[in-house]
């Protein structure tokens, strides 16, 4: 079976990168109709991607080599992310490579050079941008990783395909501690994907943004690549919350070809609703202040901690 | 723990939402929605009784169900209500810790009063005697309440709280007190809201405000 294994590897990581930039346009859309505008097509965020590869680059005067090579590291972490999330299968061959705990590490690289890229230039919006940026990632990443102990707690294995498939086959049962995580889990995703209570994806208003500031020096192909890695990063939350709070339907080791070929449609019902979700929670939210983002970090993180509390005490 | 039966998981995520909504009260800014969740509590408590009385057949759980809820989601927020529509209190926008530390704080009584109740978990022998440990972080999570607010309204608010907390945790351990224990604290509870209703209204006449910090001053002339 070992082909096979091979074979899903390749799949998934095909998979995220080209369903990466239409789950975002996806959501993009539901968030359109929602508000009662004409939606921008489906294919919108590909044809950014595609005009923007075939500009001339142009990079400032002063920007170090690093500049230059930081979407390709983003990119690239990205990638191998989504190279270890069980999007469709739980077989995968690079997963012993990595488990939960170095997938929040590889996060966290990606941000630090996206952060020191954003302050390489030296323009003010940059560095603002960076610092934000730093102290949401701060405040989210203790959050995630309690998510993930929690996880892991319940399953005795911090291996994210591993934990994944005994969160399947375990028997059906109310569960308030994954219940709570889950909801602290949704929080850090929209904080990390800088969507809308902490950043507003669509706004280019100096003083909000965050994510947009730091990818303000940047043109052409290294946009491009940027851009294609926001969207990955996404899908690739996405994938883990389907992996820790939805497992159903992704292909187990014994499930063969047929499994495998029966876990796409599933998990593209998956990610359809799960746009519809993120849209409706961007309409019916507010933007905070900057200065509340810690609080809603902090109650992500409660929400985590307090997920774990419980089955300990509990064993629920 | 694939054998644990649906009612008993119920009970627990019931007992997992009471600890959420302490920690929803601690860091409420607006006294409205303090009682409102005041209200919630009482409704997820009165639920939880319910739910226990059905399942181990006790009449007087029943009796104590229906009191829960006549007493804690009808009357005693409707006073509160009237209340501060009254004395037109709406905000208690000054807590003396700021909500994340405040939250901080919250997660160690938490663990602390976990480690608390392992001993009384060990003794009692009712199946729910898991949830003692929420119930006494309830109980300290809603004496945080009390400590970290500074208007009274707040503060009963948080105690009130707290005797919620506490009839849970008789609840989990012992299947509920005496019946003849519950009447009297529902009683007495009762009567200390209508007293302390009254110290409101003297409080304010005497320092034109709710806050309890200038019943600490020493100045002679209020």
């Amino acid at each position: 079976m070992n082909t096979l294994e091979w074979f899903t590897q390749i799949l998934e990581v095909g998979a995220a990168l080209a369903a990466a930039p239409l789950f975002l346009g996806w959501v993009g859309q539901c968030r359109a109709w929602l508000q009662n505008r004409r939606a921008p097509s489906i294919f919108q965020v590909y044809r950014g991607i595609r005009k923007l590869f075939h500009k001339d680059a142009v990079v400032a005067t002063r920007a170090s080599p690093l500049f230059r090579i930081a979407p390709y590291i983003v990119f690239g972490t990205m990638v191998a992310a989504a190279a270890i999330i069980p999007s469709m299968g739980t077989r995968l061959p690079f997963a012993s490579a990595a488990d939960a705990i170095a997938l929040v590490g590889l996060f966290a690289t990606a941000r630090m050079f996206l952060a020191l890229a954003a302050m390489d230039i030296g323009t003010p919006f940059g560095t603002l941008g960076a610092r934000r940026e730093m102290m949401v990632g701060f405040l989210a990443e203790p959050a995630l990783l309690m998510v993930i102990f929690v996880a892991s707690l319940i399953s005795m294995t911090t291996a994210l395909p591993l934990i994944s498939e005994r969160l399947m086959t375990q028997a059906l049962s109310l569960s308030p501690s994954l219940a709570f995580t889950a909801v602290a889990f949704t929080m850090v995703l929209l904080a990390e994907n800088a969507r809308i209570p902490i950043d507003n994806p669509a706004t280019h208003l100096e003083l909000t943004m965050i994510h947009e500031a730091m990818l303000l020096e940047y043109s052409a192909r290294h946009l491009a690549l940027m851009e294609w890695a926001a969207a990955l990063k996404l899908f690739n939350y996405a994938c883990i919350g389907f992996a820790l709070f939805m497992p159903w339907g992704a292909a187990t080791g014994e499930a063969g070809p047929l499994g495998l070929l029966a876990a796409i449609p599933v998990l593209g019902v998956k990610l359809g609703v799960a746009g519809a979700a993120l849209a409706l929670i961007e309409t019916v939210s507010a933007k905070l202040r900057v200065f509340r983002a810690p609080e809603f970090l902090a109650t992500a993180f409660l929400f985590a901690v307090l997920g774990l509390l419980v089955h300990i005490l509990l064993g629920a | 723990m694939t054998a644990v039966p649906f009612v008993l998981q119920l009970l627990n995520s019931l007992a997992a939402l009471l600890l959420l909504l302490s920690f929803a009260m601690l860091a409420q800014r607006r006294v409205v929605t303090l009682v409102n969740l005041l209200a919630l509590q009482g409704a997820i408590l009165g639920a939880a009784t319910l739910l226990l009385a059905w399942r181990t057949g006790e009449g007087n759980l029943y009796v104590s169900a229906a009191l829960t809820l006549a007493l804690k989601v009808v009357v005693l927020p409707t006073l509160l209500h009237r209340m501060i529509r009254r004395l037109g209190v709406y905000w208690d926008t000054d807590t003396l810790i700021n909500i994340p530390g405040t939250m901080l704080v919250g997660l160690v009584v938490v663990v602390f009063s976990f480690g608390l109740a392992q001993p009384i978990t060990a003794l009692a022998s009712t199946a729910t005697r898991s949830a003692v440990g929420i119930a006494v972080a309830v109980i300290l999570l809603a004496l945080l309440t009390m400590i970290t607010r500074r208007k009274a309204m707040s503060q009963v608010v948080g105690f009130l709280s707290m005797e919620n907390g506490l009839f849970f945790g008789a609840m989990s351990a012992t299947y509920g007190m005496p019946m003849i224990v519950e009447m009297g604290v529902a009683l007495d509870v009762l009567v200390a809201m209508l007293v302390l209703g009254v110290f409101f209204f003297q409080i304010r006449e005497q320092f034109d405000t709710l806050d309890l910090d200038h019943l600490e001053s020493r100045d002679d002339a209020p």
